[in-house]
């Protein structure tokens, strides 16, 4: 029987899916960015000649990439996609909303088995609600805002059991990089997943979002994270609708079956060049550091800023390091004032961004590195040269947090008391 | 309808020690810093610009070059960018032992020949080899002899590239 990408795809198509198969699926939902959102356009103004679009009202821009736009580039290519909106009447979440796919959640426009893709390679983070979410190139995206579907070869599926229980400052996070240790760089590569097991069920919305997020980092095309009541309530608050939630079938047919076992869970870190090179933080720790970011689609949650203000409350950023914090979109940032917790970040000496957005993975929109510098890092890719000439290690926020403290890779086991 | 038969100017990415070069992620092949460039014919002279060793390479293609890749090439994300920069440098076809999946969306949607070669860097071919590729049956050929056999193009990647394009393709099918 049916995995669950089986299960939407047969939802949203009228071809037979069985994996191998190319199938036409239907999309519930599109979008592009600031960055793709202009050639996207380009593409439908040269191929077409007007009627650009299947469904405005299930077409979106979302700006999160330059936000406010810093380069005169940037501003000419948002102002191209904010007329083509306007010419078309599509939705935009413009650069005060934050990143893209957090709003779709946020806003209640995806749920548990919709279908939507958008340019933005972190797409299948919707994967943490049990929708299908995938991230397209600006050819397929063009298309897919013409004719509101895209072929798809029906993927295999892999069942990824996560058991046993941790402790903070253990954190979402750190389950991740234990799942991306054992999957590797190319083990989930063309397929999708489906996630089992007693620490997948207690993960929060917030835990989900982080797992999501590192699918694309093991290869993989969508990891499902079927929905427990904690989420199933969040989709129906957001979207004023009941939901069933999707799960995989009992006799789901897998390709592969990986089992976790994640009891007693240390902090992790991934050191360059690879965000699957995870080792333990006290295989490292004493690392000295020059920066510190928190912040994008895998740690911006206000989950992600809690763990950070629980380290940093009564503490101070050791002089020299810079720590910078970059909340995912407006609603979180908006909590991170209301709550107090920005009160805490401006005591500790930690450089707040006024704007959410997908921060340091987009050219620095809150800073580079420069050569030879070290940062630790809550984003989702340590590739070289991405986020600068420096050298960058991803790690949790409450292990970032604690060790812009310290002015050393270290754990928050060794900064709270 | 276009040619299944390619000849061309062989390149193997090799990582600076010249081994097969594994995870070649869209930051190196086209940064994140050119990614307001929305004209192809501003894209080539980007190309493995953060690449180590081959930060030269838009001078040294010519039209015509395949280019062969090892494991997981195009991983990370999902700018067209990395595949118009080759197409703007004339590459013909990628030959690849596996691709990221956004990756290879993005090359068959483009209407450029992807060939899915497991192994091929063991076949002993080199940079400067002159080859023929037939995309029906995945046959790569060095001086009329079979060098290695790569998977042949779907029916789907075939249908795409014979129409020109996922947009010309897209036109075929109402």
């Amino acid at each position: 029987m049916s995995t669950i990408v089986e299960k939407i795809f047969a939802e949203h198509s009228k071809d037979r899916v069985e994996p191998g198969e190319i199938v036409w699926i239907d999309l519930d939902v599109r979008t592009a960015r600031d960055f793709g959102g202009p050639n996207v356009v380009k593409h439908l103004m040269e191929h077409y000649e007007g009627d650009y679009l299947e469904d405005p009202e299930k077409t979106y821009f979302t700006f999160d990439l330059s936000v406010p736009a810093k380069t005169i580039k940037y501003a000419i290519n948002q102002q191209v996609c904010r007329r083509f909106a306007k010419e078309t009447g599509m939705g935009i979440f413009d650069v005060d909303a934050g990143i893209g796919t957090h709003v779709l959640l946020e806003k209640g426009i995806v749920r548990p088995g919709s279908t939507a893709v958008g340019t933005d390679s972190h797409y299948n983070i919707l994967g943490a609600i049990g929708a299908f979410g995938q991230g397209m190139g600006d050819k397929d995206i063009a298309f897919a805002f013409k004719t509101g579907k895209t072929w798809f070869e029906v993927p295999e599926s892999m069942k990824i059991t996560v058991e046993g229980k941790y402790d903070w400052p253990a954190s979402a996070r750190d389950l991740t990089f234990a799942v991306m240790k054992e999957i590797g760089s190319s083990g989930m590569l063309g397929k999708a997943a489906d996630y089992y097991g007693d620490a997948i069920d207690n993960l929060s919305l917030d835990g989900r979002i982080t797992l999501a997020s590192q699918t694309t980092e093991m290869g993989g095309i969508i990891a499902f994270i079927p929905p427990n009541k904690e989420v199933l309530s969040f989709v129906e608050e957001r979207t004023g609708q009941p939901q069933k939630g999707i799960y995989p079938d009992k006799d789901a047919t897998y390709s592969e079956e990986v089992h976790i076992d994640v009891e007693g869970l240390e902090p992790l870190v991934a050191a360059p060049p690879k965000p699957t090179n995870v080792k333990p933080v006290s295989e490292l720790e004493g690392m000295e550091i020059d920066s510190v970011f928190i912040g994008s689609c895998t740690n911006g949650r206000y989950e992600d800023m809690l763990a950070a203000a629980r380290v940093l409350k009564g503490n101070k950023v050791k002089e020299g390091v810079n720590l910078r914090i970059t909340p995912s979109t407006k609603e979180v940032w908006a909590r991170v004032i209301k709550e107090g917790l920005i009160d805490i970040f401006l005591k500790a000496g930690a450089v707040v961004l006024t704007n959410p957005g997908c921060g340091g993975c987009a050219e620095g929109m809150p800073g580079l590195v420069g050569k030879d510098e070290v940062e630790l890092s809550t984003t989702n890719r340590n590739y070289p040269g991405k986020q600068g000439p420096g050298k960058i290690y991803l790690v949790s926020p409450a292990t970032a947090a604690a060790s812009a403290v310290k002015g050393y890779l270290t754990s928050a086991k060794e900064v709270m008391q | 309808m276009r040619p299944t038969k390619l000849k061309g100017r062989m390149w193997l990415i090799t990582d600076p020690e010249g081994n097969r070069f594994d995870d070649i992620d869209t930051d190196m092949i086209f940064h994140n810093k050119w990614l307001y460039i929305t004209d192809i014919n501003e894209m080539g002279e980007y190309a493995f610009g953060n690449t180590p060793g081959w930060e030269d390479f838009p001078g040294k293609a010519k039209e015509g070059d395949i280019l062969v890749v090892g494991r997981n090439f195009g991983a990370g994300s999902s700018r067209q960018q990395a595949v118009d920069c080759f197409r703007a440098l004339g590459i013909q076809a990628i030959i690849g032992e596996s691709f990221g999946a956004i990756y290879k969306r993005n090359v068959i949607n483009s209407g450029m020949p992807l060939i899915e070669a497991p192994d091929i860097f063991e076949s002993g071919m080199k940079s400067g080899d002159l080859v023929e590729i037939d995309l029906e049956n995945g046959e790569v050929k060095k001086d009329g002899e079979v060098v290695f056999r790569a998977r042949p193009m779907s029916k789907v990647q075939m249908d795409i590239y014979q129409a020109g394009d996922l947009f010309e393709y897209g036109k075929m099918l109402k």
